[in-house]
């Protein structure tokens, strides 16, 4: 149980996707202008991510890993090149999927969500969280686990980043520095702060 | 060579560069400049890489344009993108296995950067093979040009190296210079995007974006007022 914390608390804050991993760097720096946005797009990116990164885990440990097809009577094939291609299918299958799903019984949440679903498919930060649970070779257990808090950490980062740019449209900025160059000076800062989670020993 | 590189061809080689540049003002596939700029050798590795896979992807994507169904065309996009990365994957594995270890899960997120997709779709939907081969090149080459920017000053002052070679003599090898840790570390990496940014707009003013809420002088009377 102690190791799922530590793994928990590990994805969240001290290798956080977005600040120290830089992943869904584009839509981070293009949905972070108003809270409301950025919190909707964090909790979509929370669910997708807690599905994608554990099926993606099962596809992989029972068909593509080396030797993971003896099930079927098939040994010595090693399919792991295929990883990239099927996780992006997955991806972009479960992303369907959850759209219909919602549409049908969630209507509320489909629309407060709706926006965003479509491009959670090509958010680095998705395909990322799989493709570090591949790297990392997580159990079932763990990419729940990682799957959750990693999603977590992303929507905590944006949503405090919509929180400081909200401030800082009314702030005095040189006019080259205007929109794009202070929100990257911005995160910088924040990914400065989340630095100081590195120390913690877990 | 004269008859490939008319004008029009020029001008989608050249125009990312600097006046369109993907990253300073497209704000697309962010995410791997800042990741692997600590050291110039992976920036090399990553940008060639990424080059290629777009100028590719544009190509093939341009060539069956016309039979691919509008509804599908993400999907079939991405498919070809994907299997592209799983080329340069495989190849990176084989013969330079260091930096694909060093790159770990960037190469693969080459099939989500925004770049490709966006030229896919952009451009190569609607123009020919060989023009939509240009324009991943050239867009290919504003963003190497940014990583290497990037890359240049990370790995200089954060270890006094630049392709592993001394450049400054490190204060630990009795030389002067003491290196400054932050340039290897996450942060830098925004602020000197940033600064580049900054840079390319001073020079270039009509990138500069619209100001939301004019700023008034205090004189007015109207400081905490919008």
């Amino acid at each position: 149980m102690e190791a799922y914390i530590s793994l928990f608390v590990k994805a969240v804050f001290i290798e956080n996707l977005a600040l120290s991993f830089f992943l869904g760097m584009c839509t981070f720096i293009a949905v972070s202008k108003k809270i409301a946005t950025a919190m909707g797009l964090g909790v979509a990116v929370m669910v997708v991510q807690a599905i994608t990164v554990p099926a993606n885990n099962i596809v992989y440990h029972s068909l593509l890993k080396e030797d993971a097809l003896s099930w079927m009577g098939i040994t010595g094939v090693d399919l792991s090149f295929l990883a990239l291609l099927s996780c992006i299918g997955m991806i972009a299958a479960l992303v369907q999927i959850l759209e219909m799903i919602l549409d049908k019984f969630f209507p509320a949440l489909y629309h407060a969500l709706g926006v965003f679903l479509p491009l959670i498919t090509v958010n680095c930060a998705i395909l990322g969280g799989s493709l570090f649970m591949i790297e990392r070779d997580y159990s079932f257990g763990e990419s729940v686990t990682y799957g959750v808090g990693s999603g977590l950490g992303w929507a905590l980062a944006i949503t405090v980043m919509a929180g400081v740019r909200e401030k800082l449209k009314y702030s005095d900025i040189p006019a080259g520095l205007q929109g794009l160059g202070i929100t990257f000076i911005t995160a910088g800062l924040m990914s400065l702060g989340f630095m100081a989670f590195s120390g913690i020993q877990l | 060579m004269s008859a490939v590189l008319n004008d029009e061809t020029k001008k989608v080689l050249t125009t990312p560069l600097v006046n369109d540049n993907p990253i300073t003002l497209q704000v697309l596939g962010i995410c791997s400049a800042l990741a692997v700029t600590s050291q110039m050798s992976t920036s090399l590795i990553m940008a060639l890489a990424l080059t290629l896979v777009t100028a590719f992807s544009s190509a093939a994507i341009s060539a069956i344009r016309n039979h691919i169904p509008g509804s599908i065309r993400i999907i079939v996009q991405m498919t070809i993108i994907a299997s592209l990365v799983i080329v340069v994957d495989q190849i990176l594995k084989a013969f330079a296995y260091e930096v694909s270890k060093q790159l770990s899960v960037f190469v693969g997120l080459i099939i989500t950067n925004c770049i490709v997709m966006g030229r896919a779709e952009g451009y190569a939907m609607k123009n020919p093979p060989l023009e939509s081969f240009m324009d991943g090149i050239g867009n290919g080459l504003g963003y190497s040009l940014i990583l290497i920017i990037v890359a240049f000053f990370r790995e200089t002052l954060g270890s006094g190296k630049l392709l592993g070679y001394e450049v400054f003599k490190l204060a630990k090898d009795g030389g002067w210079y003491d290196p400054n840790g932050l340039m290897l570390l996450p942060p830098s990496a925004f602020f000197i995007i940033g600064l580049i940014i900054w840079a390319v707009r001073q020079w270039k003013p009509n990138q500069v974006e619209k100001v939301e809420y004019k700023i008034m002088s205090i004189a007015h009377g109207d400081g905490g007022h919008h």
